[in-house]
C-alpha cells in the first residue's frame, strides 16, 4: 500500500516538462505529418487514420480499460456520424448558425445519449453477456437503419456539404488539408481527453473492476456503475469519431454502423494491443495503412489481415504494442544493441519465408482469378510466368528453406534474448 | 387464409430444424467450454462449400456424406491446435480467437472459390414438387431437409440421452473437472464435442446450400441468428435450443407472410397520422419490414429479462 501511495506521488511530482515531452512531441508530429505526405493520397490517408485513432481509443475504453468485450460499438461511431451529417444539412438550410468544426460534438452527444440508453442495461455484468448484448444491439441498429429511411437514408445513406456555416479565419474546409487540420485538431483533444480519463479515479476504478470486480465491490465501488461510467464516455467519443468521419467524407452510410465496422474496430485496437493506452493508435496507424497501400497492391489484402489477426490473437495477445514495450527492459539495461545481429539473423530468413509465402497466395489468385491464356504476373516488379514450373519452384523454396531457416535461428535469438534480460544483479555485482 | 398459415408453418419447421442443427452444436460447445463460437455459421458455409465442390465430381450423395465428415474434422483440428492453446490467455482471447476465425475462414472461402454465388443444385431425384396444396406447390426438396434435420435430431436425443458417450458429455457439461477427476478425457471429449458440432453445422450447410444458395455471405446470414437460439434457449439446454430455432424459424416466416402495420393498428383505434413527419417510417412499419429485427429485439430482451434462458438452469 505504502510503496504504491509512493511511487504514485512520485509520478505526480515529476517534473512537468518529462510529463508534457510526449504530448509535446505528438503535436509537433501532427503538425509536420501533412508536410512530409503532402500528396492527396497521403491526406487521405491521415484523415482516415485520424479519425480511426479516435474510434480505436473508444473502444479501447471498453475493452482494455473496462474489460467489456463489445461487438456493437460502429452504433455510436455511425450513429454519431448520421447526426453529424443531418446537423451538416441543417445548417446548409439556414435553420441555424453553427460553425462547421465543432458539428462532431453532436455526434458525441448522441453517442453519449444512446451510451447512456443501452449502458443502462448492458453494463449490469461483463462477460459473455455484455458481449452479446452489443451484439443484439448492434445487429438490432444495423437491420433498423435499413427501415427508417428518413433519418438514416436507406441503402445510399445521407451526404451533406462541409463548407457552408460561418467560417473560421477565411478557411471554409474546401480543401482536405484544411479537414486534415481540423482532425488533427480533434485528434489531439479527444485523445488527450482520454488519457485524462484513465486517469481519473473512473478510469483508475475501470481497471480494478476489469480485474477483479468483486474486490472492487468489497472496497465500496458498484461495478455496475463503474462500467456505465466509462461506456458512456465511450459512446461519447466513438460519436466525435463519426462526427468526424462525416464532416471528412461528407456522406454517412448503414456500413458505418454495421457489424464490419465493429469488427474493424475490435480488428484495430486488439492488434495494436488492448493493455496499452498507446496501442490502440499503433493499431489503427497500421490498419489504415494496410488498407490503403496493401489494397494498391494486392486484391487479397483483407486475407492477409485476417492471418494477422488470427496469429495475433494466437501468440501475440498483448498486440504489437506489447512485442515493443518487451524490449523496455533490455533498453534500460542498455543491452538492446546485443539484440540487433541476432534480430538480422533471424529476420532475413523470416522475411524470405514470408515472401515465398505471400508470392504462393498470390500467384494461385492470380491463376484463378486472370483471363483464359494470361499467365504473365508481376511481383514487386519482378515479372514471371504464373504457370511456369520454374517459378513454383522459386516460390516454394522460399517458402520451405526460409521456414527451415527460420527454425534453425530461434534457438540463437532465444539465447540472446535471455542474455539480453538477465537481471540486472548479476552483471553489476561481476562489472564492479 | 389457411393456405398462408399452412405454408408459413411447414417453411417454419424447416427453417427451425435447419437453425436447429447449427444450434446444437453451438450449444453443446457453448456450455462446454464457455465460449461462444463466432466460426460456427463459417463451418456451416464450409460445409456447402466443400460439397459443391465434391458434388461437381462425385454426385450430391456423396457430398452429403464426405462434406459434414471433412468439416466435423476441421474442426477438431482448430479446437486442438486453435482454441487450446488460445486458452490460456483467457475467455475473451478464445471469443476474439473465434470473432478472427469467422472473418479469416470468409477471406479463405473468398480466396478458393471466389465471390460469386455457386450453382450448388439440389439432386435432380428431389427436383419436383411432393404435394400441391390450394394450388402451391411443395417442393420434395423441402421435404428432404425436414427429414435429415429430423433424422440429425432424434439420433443426437438418443446419443446424448442413452449412450454411455453421452452420458460422459453431459457429466463433462456440468462438471468438467469431477469428470476428469472421474479418468474420463476430458479434453478429448471437448475435441469430440467440438468436430462433431462442427461437422452437424457442416451437414447444416450441405443441404442449405441448394435451398438458400452458397455465396460467400452466407455464413453472416445466419451467424447472429444462431447465437440469438443459444441465449434465448438457455445454457446447455438442447431443448431449449430446439424450442427456440422452431420458435425464431416460425417468427421469421409468420413475420414475412402476415403483411400488417402500426397503420393497421393504429385504424382500429382511429387514429390517423399525417404521412410527412419525421417520424412516418414509424406509422408505416409493417411486419415484413421488422421480420429481420425481431431476433435480435428477442435476444436483448431474453439477456435483461431473463438472462438463463428460456430452459437454461445457468447464467450465461
Amino acid at each position: 500500500m505504502s510503496e504504491i501511495a509512493k511511487t504514485s506521488s512520485s509520478a505526480a511530482s515529476r517534473p512537468l516538462l518529462k510529463t508534457l515531452t510526449p504530448w509535446i512531441g505528438f503535436l509537433i508530429l501532427l503538425l509536420a505529418l501533412p508536410n512530409i505526405f503532402s500528396s492527396n493520397s497521403g491526406l487521405y490517408t491521415m484523415n482516415l487514420m485520424g479519425i480511426f485513432i479516435i474510434f480505436a481509443l473508444s473502444y479501447n475504453m471498453l475493452l482494455g480499460q473496462g474489460g467489456m468485450l463489445s461487438f456493437g460499438h460502429a452504433v455510436y461511431f455511425g450513429l454519431g456520424g448520421f447526426m453529424s451529417v443531418h446537423f451538416m444539412n441543417y445548417i446548409e438550410d439556414g435553420a441555424f448558425v453553427f460553425p462547421m468544426y465543432l458539428i462532431p460534438i453532436f455526434g458525441g452527444l448522441i453517442g453519449l445519449v444512446f451510451g447512456i440508453i443501452i449502458g443502462s442495461f448492458s453494463t449490469r455484468r461483463a462477460g459473455t453477456v455484455f458481449a452479446m448484448i452489443s451484439l443484439g444491439v448492434g445487429e438490432l441498429m444495423a437491420s433498423s437503419s435499413l427501415i427508417f429511411v428518413a433519418f438514416f437514408g436507406g441503402e445510399e445513406g445521407v451526404s451533406g456539404d462541409r463548407t457552408t456555416g460561418p467560417e473560421l479565419a477565411g478557411i471554409n474546409f474546401g480543401q482536405d488539408i484544411h479537414i486534415y487540420y481540423l482532425i488533427a485538431a480533434w485528434v489531439f483533444v479527444t485523445v488527450t481527453l482520454m488519457y485524462l480519463f484513465s486517469r481519473t479515479p473512473a478510469g483508475r476504478m475501470a481497471n480494478a473492476v476489469r480485474d477483479n470486480a468483486e474486490r472492487a465491490e468489497f472496497v465500496g465501488y458498484s461495478q455496475r456503475k463503474v462500467r456505465f461510467v466509462s461506456f458512456c464516455a465511450s459512446g461519447f467519443f466513438a460519436g466525435i469519431a463519426g462526427g468526424l468521419f462525416a464532416l471528412n467524407f461528407e456522406i454517412v452510410t448503414e456500413e458505418n454502423l454495421n457489424a464490419l465496422t465493429s469488427g474493424t474496430v475490435l480488428l484495430m485496437a486488439y492488434i495494436g494491443g488492448v493493455g496499452f493506452f498507446i496501442g490502440p493508435i499503433v493499431g489503427a496507424v497500421l490498419f489504415t495503412l494496410l488498407q490503403s497501400i496493401l489494397s494498391n497492391y494486392t486484391d487479397i489484402w483483407q486475407l492477409y489481415v485476417g492471418i494477422l489477426f488470427v496469429l495475433t490473437v494466437m501468440y501475440v495477445p498483448q498486440g504489437l504494442t506489447g512485442i515493443i514495450v518487451m524490449h523496455s527492459a533490455a533498453w534500460r539495461m542498455k543491452r538492446l544493441g546485443s539484440l540487433i545481429l541476432p534480430y538480422i539473423r533471424i529476420g532475413i530468413p523470416a522475411l524470405a519465408m514470408l515472401a515465398g509465402i505471400a508470392a504462393f497466395l498470390e500467384t494461385i489468385h492470380h491463376v484463378r482469378t486472370a483471363f483464359e491464356g494470361d499467365t504473365l504476373m508481376s511481383l514487386m516488379g519482378i515479372e514471371f510466368d504464373s504457370h511456369g514450373v520454374v517459378s513454383w519452384i522459386v516460390i516454394l523454396a522460399l517458402v520451405f528453406v526460409g521456414g527451415f531457416l527460420t527454425r534453425m535461428q530461434l534457438r540463437q535469438l532465444r539465447d540472446a534474448w535471455e542474455t539480453a534480460n538477465k537481471p540486472p544483479a548479476q552483471t553489476e555485482g561481476s562489472g564492479s | 387464409m389457411f393456405e398462408l398459415i399452412f405454408f408459413s408453418l411447414l417453411n417454419g419447421i424447416v427453417t427451425g430444424l435447419l437453425l436447429f442443427m447449427l444450434a446444437s452444436g453451438l450449444t453443446l460447445i457453448f456450455s462446454m467450454m464457455g465460449v461462444l463460437n463466432f466460426a460456427h455459421a463459417s463451418f456451416y458455409m464450409l460445409g456447402a462449400y466443400v460439397a459443391y465442390t465434391i458434388s461437381m465430381y462425385l454426385g450430391f450423395w456423396v457430398g452429403l456424406i464426405v462434406a459434414p465428415i471433412l468439416v466435423g474434422l476441421m474442426g477438431a483440428v482448430v479446437e486442438r491446435y486453435g482454441l487450446r492453446y488460445v486458452h490460456r490467455w483467457g475467455h475473451v482471447a478464445e471469443l476474439i480467437f473465434t470473432f478472427g476465425l469467422a472473418f479469416l475462414i470468409e477471406e479463405v472461402v473468398q480466396f478458393i472459390w471466389g465471390k460469386d454465388t455457386k450453382a450448388y443444385h439440389e439432386p435432380e431425384i428431389l427436383q419436383f414438387p411432393l404435394f400441391t396444396f390450394f394450388g402451391q406447390n411443395f417442393p420434395a426438396y423441402k421435404a428432404f431437409m425436414l427429414l435429415v434435420s429430423i433424422g440429425i435430431f432424434i439420433m443426437l436425443l438418443l446419443i446424448l440421452t442413452r449412450s454411455r458417450v453421452g452420458l460422459i458429455i453431459q457429466a463433462a457439461i456440468h462438471k468438467p473437472n469431477m469428470t476428469a477427476m472421474l479418468g474420463h478425457n476430458v479434453p478429448l471429449v471437448f475435441m469430440g464435442v467440438f468436430g462433431v458440432g462442427c461437422a452437424l453445422a457442416g451437414l447444416a450447410g450441405v443441404i442449405a446450400g441448394p435451398a438458400l444458395g452458397t455465396f460467400p455471405g452466407m455464413a453472416v446470414v445466419l451467424g447472429s441468428i444462431v447465437f440469438v437460439i443459444v441465449v434465448v434457449g438457455g445454457l446447455g439446454s438442447l431443448t431449449g435450443a430446439f424450442v427456440a430455432s422452431l420458435l425464431i424459424g416460425l417468427l421469421q416466416t409468420f413475420a414475412i407472410a402476415l403483411d400488417y402495420s402500426v397503420n393497421d393498428l393504429l385504424q382500429l383505434f382511429n387514429i390517423s397520422f399525417d404521412a410527412d413527419s419525421a417520424f412516418r417510417d414509424l406509422w408505416t412499419l409493417s411486419l415484413p419490414q421488422i421480420a429481420p429485427i425481431l431476433p435480435y429485439l428477442l435476444l436483448v430482451l431474453i439477456l435483461i429479462f431473463r438472462p438463463t434462458g428460456l430452459f437454461g438452469n445457468r447464467e450465461t
